[in-house]
């Protein structure tokens, strides 16, 4: 298998702020430096691209120096990237909100250049960063399929060939004379995908594209994305839907700060992604301030153990009994609707006794569960019908990994949370 | 294999590797690098945009592209008004709406040229920051299709030539050279829009004061050129301040080839040359601020 696309050592140097009058200083700097046969003097200062990261400065203080203005100018939106994508790949591309995977898509359609490194490209490249570019309101369906097929690339030939597939694919043929204007927002979008769809480059560049339209277009766009690469296309695909990532690609670039972070197998990225996500709320730590009562948790702490279907839970908390009574503790474990699955309960009779901190670490067998987010709640009492604290849905563990290793369709909530074993199949004759 | 052998190896692939290639993208190209064979296999997106422009404009109005029509009407009956019968300019002896008609069917071709193009990159932001296309195909297909809208125009002014002259007015049309001066004229008024207009569309991604300096610009520079008085109306030491505007000498040949009157070739010469620097000079500009304008717009 060859290789199509090959970056190397891109990068990308945004500046931040109001580009106005002070931009024109930095113009004349910057050229005075070029005739000069220096470098670019802003290359040197951008930082990395973090977008929780805000101006922080006491209200005393201000940024009177200009070289800390100048460093809080500029961003690299992306750094250093570099990997290789064979024909036939289907690369699913995944990142937080601002991570640069857009910005790397743009400079890979040309529509804007990187800052450094070079990007080489075997074949023709169609990429879809939006659907319905250059849609003009006023015209009918059939002059935008024509104009938009125009604008991606294919020749006037190529469209009026392929024009009924499209019409057809789109399920607009009784509006296709009619202007575009009048169409539902669903209809606007799926005929601009089928134009997409139809177009013959061997490269395919998609990005978040399913964030629109109802599930049958997402469903359609999916199985027209697969028989695509099935053809032998390579597809380069942002989604933040992780099931839509997990059906289509077998290999994903994981974007952080604009930087790689790993690319690799499909499960061990995703596991790297979503662990940037959950890492805070593994652990919950009372706020101080709260009242004493009876008996209260100080810190609670979650853990995935184990691979499936034989996970474990590891749970520690760190309790305060302010009482002589014992209590007894239990976990809920509810899904992220806080719908409660099943319950925990060490001991049904209380077994913590003895004023002062306690540390309690409870060790629970997980039936097998389908991959998504879990809320754990924790509850302390001293009887059934008496609560001393509850601390609801205060931490969170997440299942990447399938029960059942070989599915290849994604699980969903539509059939339960719980995906019980099979302990015995047997097939005899009638 | 010993440590030169495999870089050796390593060197042939990589050079290999680098032919193989259909493209490479880096992150500075060469001004001077047009890649017009990009704007060849994109003609069909130009002929469409022409199309989406000239259609688009007039859809659910009644009239229609009568609008073409009417708009160079009424402003030629308003100028005959104002500047014949209220402050009494002379036109050289000519009748006066011909005489406006003739000065401002040129000039509309070159304002709406240059309006239209340098607003370019700004007003298609949208698109630009979607697909690649090459962006030179913006401008051109606005410079074709006011020329559209300039041949219907055309042929108004035809209208009221051949009234004119069958009504006997005192015209000395230059007949050989309408032919052979016509096309020519419309190629250096779509030159100098072009050019001028790209000028302005590139600096206008960074520093939008140019899109107020190209609105009431224009209109400044409509009384500028002999558009609704006749050159001869100047008085001579400040004719060649008139002169040195490249507009002049076009819309001066224009009338004299239709009505009657020298043709000003030293003038036309000067003018095509100054067009075609300019339009280079766009280019090039053009060139440059395509590759990072995204960035900044």
């Amino acid at each position: 298998m060859s290789t199509v696309i090959k970056v190397e050592n891109v990068s990308k140097l945004y500046r931040l702020g109001e580009v106005g009058t002070g931009s024109l200083a930095h113009d004349v700097n910057r050229w005075w430096h070029k005739i000069r046969g220096k470098e670019d003097p802003y290359l040197k200062i951008g930082q990395v691209n973090d977008r929780t990261k805000s101006i922080s400065n006491s209200p005393t203080e201000t940024l009177s120096t200009s070289t800390s203005a100048q460093e809080m100018d500029y961003m690299w939106a992306l750094k250093d990237i570099s990997f290789e994508v064979k024909q036939g790949e289907v690369l699913g591309i995944i990142g937080r909100n601002g991570a640069g995977k857009s910005t790397l898509l743009k400079i890979l359609s040309r529509v804007t250049k990187q800052t450094t490194g070079r990007i080489k490209v075997k074949g023709r490249i169609a990429s879809l960063l939006e659907v319905g570019t250059g849609f003009h309101p006023e015209l009918t369906g059939r002059d935008n399929i024509f104009l938009n097929g125009a604008i991606l690339g294919m020749r006037k030939t190529e469209i009026a060939a392929k024009f009924d597939e499209i019409v057809e694919f789109s399920g607009c043929a009784r509006y296709i004379d009619t202007p575009v204007k009048r169409y539902s927002s669903g209809m606007y979008v799926r005929l601009a995908f089928a134009v997409a769809a139809h177009l013959e480059s061997e490269i395919l560049i998609l990005d978040e594209i399913l964030a629109v339209g109802d599930a049958e277009f997402q469903k359609k766009c999916l199985g027209k994305m697969k028989s695509v690469a099935g053809e032998g296309r390579t597809v380069l695909f942002v989604s933040h839907n992780m099931a839509a990532v997990r059906q289509l690609c077998e290999r994903l670039l994981l974007v952080v700060n604009g930087q790689v972070k790993s690319t690799g197998d499909v499960d061990s990225t995703l596991l790297a992604y979503l662990s940037q996500e959950v890492a805070t709320n593994q652990q919950w730590i009372r706020p101080l301030g709260s009242s004493p009562s009876a008996g209260e948790f100080s810190s609670i702490s979650v853990e995935l153990l184990g691979i499936q279907p034989e996970h474990e839970l590891l749970l520690t908390c760190i309790l305060k009994l302010e009482t002589t009574n014992s209590v007894m503790i239990a976990f809920d474990v509810s899904d992220s609707n806080g719908t409660v699955l099943m319950q925990a309960l060490p001991y049904s009779e209380p077994f913590i006794a003895g004023l002062g901190n306690h540390r309690v670490e409870v060790r629970i067998a997980l039936p097998p569960l389908i991959p998504r987010a879990y809320e754990i709640s924790a509850w302390m009492g001293t009887h059934n019908t008496e609560t001393t604290d509850y601390i609801e849905r205060c931490v969170r563990f997440e299942v990447i990994q399938s029960p059942n290793a070989k599915r290849s369709f994604p699980h969903t909530a539509d059939h339960g949370w719980i995906a019980p074993r099979t302990l015995s199949c047997k097939i005899t004759k009638p | 294999m010993s440590f030169s052998q495999s870089n050796k190896v390593k060197q042939s692939l990589d050079m290999e590797s680098d032919k193989g290639w259909s493209m490479i993208m880096e992150p500075e190209t060469p001004w001077w690098d047009l890649h017009l064979q990009d704007i060849w296999h994109y003609r069909d997106l130009l002929w469409m945009f022409v199309r989406r422009d000239f259609v688009a404009v007039y859809k659910q109005t009644v009239l229609g592209p009568l609008w073409f029509f009417i708009q160079p009407l009424i402003t030629t009956v308003v100028f005959t008004l104002v500047f014949t019968g209220i402050a009494k300019i002379p036109t050289d002896g000519l009748p006066p709406m011909l005489f406006y008609l003739a000065g401002t069917t040129p000039w509309n071709y070159f304002a709406n040229c240059f309006t239209k193009t340098s607003n370019t990159f700004v007003a298609n932001a949208g698109i630009f920051g979607k697909v690649y296309f090459p962006r030179l195909v913006i401008p051109l297909s606005v410079v074709i299709s006011n020329l559209i809208q300039f041949s219907i125009q055309f042929l108004l002014f035809i209208g009221f030539w051949t009234y004119y002259m069958a009504a006997g007015a005192k015209l000395s049309p230059n007949w050989p050279m309408i032919f052979t001066l016509t096309p020519p004229l419309l190629l250096l008024l779509a030159l100098l829009g072009l050019g001028t207009g790209i000028v302005v569309s590139s600096l206008t991604t960074k520093y939008r004061d140019f899109t107020f300096l190209v609105a009431f610009g224009v209109q400044l520079a409509m009384y500028a050129t002999p558009v609704i008085y006749p050159i001869s109306q100047v008085p001579e030491k400040y004719r060649w301040l008139i002169q040195l505007n490249p507009m002049t000498a076009p819309i001066e040949t224009f009338r004299a080839i239709f009505l009657g009157g020298e043709i000003p070739w030293l003038a036309l010469g000067i003018s095509t040359g100054t067009a075609t620097i300019i339009l280079l000079l766009g280019i090039l500009i053009f060139n440059k601020v395509e590759q990072s304008f995204m960035d900044t717009v």
